[in-house]
Parts: C-alpha cells; structure tokens; sequence
C-alpha cells in the first residue's frame, strides 16, 4: 500500500503544486501555516475535489490521472476531519458501520465489526450512544474508528487534534499514534502544529504557499530549519548567512562564531534556551556577545520567550526568575551571549 | 420598551386576534351539534383533509427533490428556476386556477390531449381540487425545505462520500434524515395552505358538494345563505388548524429542539 500524488490546484489567491509519495505504514505529516493548501491536498486526495491537473495513484491503482476520477465513494479511504463530524442522527455504532454498510457488509457483521473497533478505541459499550452524548476526545476515537474499520489502503487526517482542549489532546494524541504504527496503509496528516508532526509522523513536508519548502524526518525539519516559519514553530533563530571559516556573516549584517568549519552559503539556526542575557557587557573568550533591545516578552511554561532585536535578531528563553531580576521591559537594551558551540550550522 | 414600537405592536396583535375572538364570540355554541351533523358537512371536512393530505404528499414527491436541485446544483438557470418556483407563492390563486384550466381543460394544452387518448378530463373533479391545491400549497415546502438544505452543514456530505457513499445513498441517509425537522415545518406550512385553498379551486374544480366542494367553499357558500352554518364551519377549521398546529410543534419542533 502507497501513495505517489503530484498535484496541481488553482483556486483564487491558492497556487497549490505538490508532489507527495508515502509508502507503506508510513505516516506523512504535512505542516504548514493557515492557507498554504494542505487541507485542499488532502481534498484532492480523498476525490472531493477535482485538481486542475495531477496524478494520485494508490497501490498501484490509478486514482487522478488526465481524463481519470474516481468519485470518493470509490476510493478505499478513510477520513479524519477536525471536527469528528459524526452524523448526529445515528448513534455511535451506525456512524462507525455506516462506511461498512455503503461497501455491501451485512447489518449484523458491519454491527459486530463496529462494535470490535470502537473497543479498540477504548469506547467499549458506547455504540448504543448518540454522538451528542460523547466529550470531545471520545468523538474523535469515534471518528477515528469510522475511519479505520474498513482497512482502508490510505488514511487522511485534517487537523485531527485542533479542535480538543489541550489535556485531550495529549492522551489522544498518544493513542493516535498507537492506532497510526498498527495501520498497514499510507497515513497523510494535515497539522499546523509542530508537536503533532514531531510526535505521530515518520516523514515532514513543509509546505508554504502551495509549495514544499523543506521535506526530511521530524528531527532533521526540526534541528535545521529552512524557513523561517518551522524555525519559529521550534522558537529557533534562523540565521541566513556566508560561511568564512569559524564565522558565518549574517545576510542583514553582524557575524557569527561558529564551533566548525563553515564555507560558502549557510545557515546558523541559535535555539532559544542557549541565549544568555546580560544587563552589562560580559568579559570574556571566544564567544558570541551581542547588543540587543527586547523586542517582546510572553511567558512559555515556567520561562519567559523573548523577543530580541539587534544586529543579530534572536529568541531567548530564560527564566521567570532571571527575567525579574534583570527588570527588563520592552525597548530595553542588554547583552545576548551564545556560545559558538551552541551554533548549529548547516548548508543553505 | 419604548412606546413608539409597543403601541403599534399590541395595534398588530390585536389587529390579528380580534377577529378570531369575534368569531368565537358570534358562535352559537348550542347548536354546534346539529349544524355539524347537517348533511354536506361532513362530507366537505372529509373532502378537504383527503385532499390536503394528497396534495401535501404530491409536494413532498416533487418538492423535496426540487428543492434539492436548487440547494446543491451550481446551474447556471437556478435563479432562473427559483424564480419559476416563487410565482404561485405571489400570483393570486384564481389566476393559478385560470392558468391550471388553460393547461389541463378540455380544450388546453395537456388536457385535450389527455381527453383524446386515454378519455381524461381533469377539470371539475377531485384529482383537479388536489391539482388545484398542489400548484398553490408546494412552494411552502419547496422553499422551507431549501432554506434547511442550505443551513445543513454539507461536510456531512463529505464525510458520507469518504465513506463509501453514492450521491443517492448520501442523500437517503445522511442529508434527508439531518433535513428532517425542516421537511416536517414544511409539510406543516403547504398542509395547512392546501387546506384553506379557495381561489384555485373554485377557478378550476368548481363547487360541486361530493367531489369538489371543499371546507372554505362551503363556508363562503354558506355565508351567504345561513350565517350561522359558515360560523360554525369556520370554527370546524380554525379548530383543525390549531390542533394541526399543537400535535406536529409537540412532534417535530420539540423534538428539533433537542441538540
């Protein structure tokens, strides 16, 4: 079971051209801001929406082509939207059988089958419910059986923890993951939140205005950032400059020292929790020290992320406790020191 | 509350509830019995439910789809085809009955043709009462139930097609059941229209007590001949209207309110 789609969509302001290939068992996380095209990505890919031009085919079949479109019906599919979306005038289990149902399984063994699967999804013995009566989190289980009981050869998942309160969030989050590394099919999962593509995804692609901007595993997308939005979707600084030796000189002006060698054009990306911050010029070695003004302050669990302009532009995290005693308010100017260890330095 | 809108405000309920007191009022309760068990009476309530209630059904037929096509359809003749199906809501009923002779009379379009081959003659019977009464009554229904098509969330829709569904399975299924309490509002609305049809149907049904005389044609027949009798059949109506009216809000619109 695969997935290879390249597709092309025009639709107003949205220029959408994206070549995606997922293989077997493997999960697919698509991030990107607001608007960028991943939701119309996965549209096409169910067949709910006709590309301008594109191919997808799964398992071989041919799902788009030139002159090809197999409605959705026909597609072995299952989808996960943000809203669990489950038909309010059924009750659980005939929401979980219905896609059963349509496909010509029998009532008593599409029944049997729903109930399997939403035991699986720790809703034993809530069939008989309607889905008004489930919380949040057990709607999307609920969704997330509706959408796996078929065996489908591809799974689509549009935003499918956004809409869930943050503690939810976390359990549902872990059992997805446990249900996404059972499942035999190709996974494609829509997100605009890191943590989500870090946490249930094997593979990344970033997408920006319609286009892939930078494709690796979760921790290469994480730790080298190639623009500036999954830069700061990790708090990072990003950094494009010119490699000379044990300094990279910034593209808007300063320089970089750097732990290694760095040549020709680079990126240095600075992690929020490695910049120090000084109210008086500190003494000292070969390390990175910057005048800086702050720019912002918003509290970050128990550290407070700020903001830093300068001639070097950063993000720091430092503690509550340290940001009182430093009394810094915005406009504020201060010394920002990184170790040249600290520096993460790779080709642009 | 500001007296510029509270004193035209109670002028409208009174406006629109003293004449039902009036009526209530002239009543001549006692002989209520009597005059309901009058030969013609009952024949005419009875006429008139059945003739309703078919008419109501003819719409549901046509009418659900109808206003499916106007909902969903993205043609480009829709505002074209809502306007066709808004007229009988403002043309006067006599003309609708004018034009419904012209069509399917002896002589008209359809009809003379029906006459020649298989021996039909639509006008002055029963079927032309529940015609009468459909063409007036349907587009209550059409327009009640599109207004709840385009207030449905369509990405039910969507997930129905992920699931497997046809477009008709998906409109069996998922549309027509989540529809339902707007269906029920409409029907409500084109049954109690149809009930109370009189322009139409005298146009093209006559008044013939058996076959085509209706509830409101006898009241109007009524009036002129013995007072009392059209009272008393108007509160027979206006008593089946209000009864239709509490059994379908206990039956649909309580339950509609249930999230």
């Amino acid at each position: 079971m695969s997935l290879r789609a390249a597709v092309s969509v025009r639709r107003g302001t949205l220029d959408l051209q994206l070549d995606v290939e997922v293989a077997d068992g493997e999960v697919l996380a698509v991030l990107g801001p607001n608007g960028a095209g991943k939701s119309t990505l996965l549209r096409v890919l169910a067949g709910l929406l006709l590309p301008d031009s594109g191919v997808v085919v799964v398992d071989g079949a041919t799902w788009d082509d030139d002159g090809t479109h197999l409605p959705a019906s026909r597609r072995s599919l299952g989808m996960v939207f943000q809203d669990a979306l489950l038909f309010p005038h059924l009750s659980v289990a005939d929401n979980v059988a219905f896609g059963l149902r349509t496909r010509g399984t029998g009532r008593t063994a599409a029944r049997a089958a729903a109930d399997d699967r939403l035991a699986r999804v720790g809703l034993e013995g809530m069939g008989g419910r309607r889905p008004a009566e489930l919380s949040g989190g057990q709607a999307q289980r609920a969704a997330l059986a509706r959408a796996l009981v078929g065996e489908p050869a591809l799974l689509l998942l549009d935003e499918p923890l956004s809409a869930l309160d943050a503690r939810t969030r976390l359990t549902v989050r872990a059992e997805l993951r446990r249900h996404l590394a059972e499942f035999r099919g190709s996974t494609v999962l829509v997100t605009h939140d890191p943590v989500d593509a870090m946490a249930l995804a094997d593979r990344v692609v970033v997408v920006e205005d319609g286009r892939v901007v930078q494709a690796g595993t979760p921790h290469e997308v994480a730790r080298c950032p190639r623009t500036d939005y999954v830069a700061r979707l990790g708090g990072l600084a990003l950094l494009p400059g010119t490699g000379e030796g044990r300094t990279v000189r910034v593209e808007n002006g300063g320089v970089v020292a750097v732990a290694e060698e760095a040549r020709g054009p680079v990126f240095a990306a600075i992690r929020p929790e490695s910049v120090a911050l000084y109210l008086s010029r500190p003494d000292g070695s070969p390390r990175n020290v910057w005048p800086v003004t702050l720019a912002g302050a918003t509290p970050h669990g128990a550290t407070v992320r700020c903001d830093l302009s300068g001639e070097v532009p950063l993000v720091a995290d430092v503690t509550a406790t340290a940001f009182a005693e430093l009394g810094l308010t915005p406009g504020a100017p201060a010394w920002a020191v990184v170790k040249a260890s600290e520096v993460t330095v790779y080709e642009r | 509350m500001p007296a510029p809108l509270l004193v035209p405000a109670v002028l409208g309920v009174l406006f629109l509830a003293l004449p039902l007191v009036g009526l209530l009022v002239r009543t001549p309760w006692s002989q209520l019995g009597p005059q309901l068990a009058a030969p013609g009476v009952g024949q005419a309530l009875r006429l008139s439910l059945v003739s309703a209630t078919l008419a109501t059904l003819l719409s549901l037929l046509m009418g659900v789809p109808l206003a499916w096509v106007l909902a969903r359809s993205r043609a480009r003749g829709r505002t074209v085809l809502r306007a066709l199906v808004t007229v009988p809501l403002v043309l006067p009923p006599v003309v609708g009955g004018v034009a419904l002779f012209l069509v399917l009379g002896r002589q008209g379009l359809v009809g003379s043709w029906l006459d020649d081959a298989f021996g039909i003659t639509i006008p002055f019977s029963t079927t032309a009462v529940v015609i009468a009464e459909t063409f007036v009554a349907m587009p209550f229904l059409v327009i009640s139930v599109e207004g709840a098509l385009r207030a449905a969330d369509a990405r039910f829709e969507d997930v129905a097609a992920t699931l497997g569904a046809g477009r008709w399975t998906t409109f069996r299924r998922v549309t027509l059941p989540m529809v339902a309490p707007g269906i029920a509002a409409g029907a409500v609305l084109c049954w109690a229209r149809a009930l109370g049809e009189f322009g139409a149907t005298i146009t093209f049904a006559g008044n013939f007590p058996g076959t085509t005389q209706t509830m409101p044609l006898a009241v109007y027949l009524a009036l002129q001949r013995d007072p009392d009798a059209a009272i008393v059949l108007s509160v027979l109506l206006l008593g089946v209207s209000l009864a239709t009216l509490l059994l379908l809000r206990d039956r649909w619109l309580g339950r509609a309110g249930v999230p």
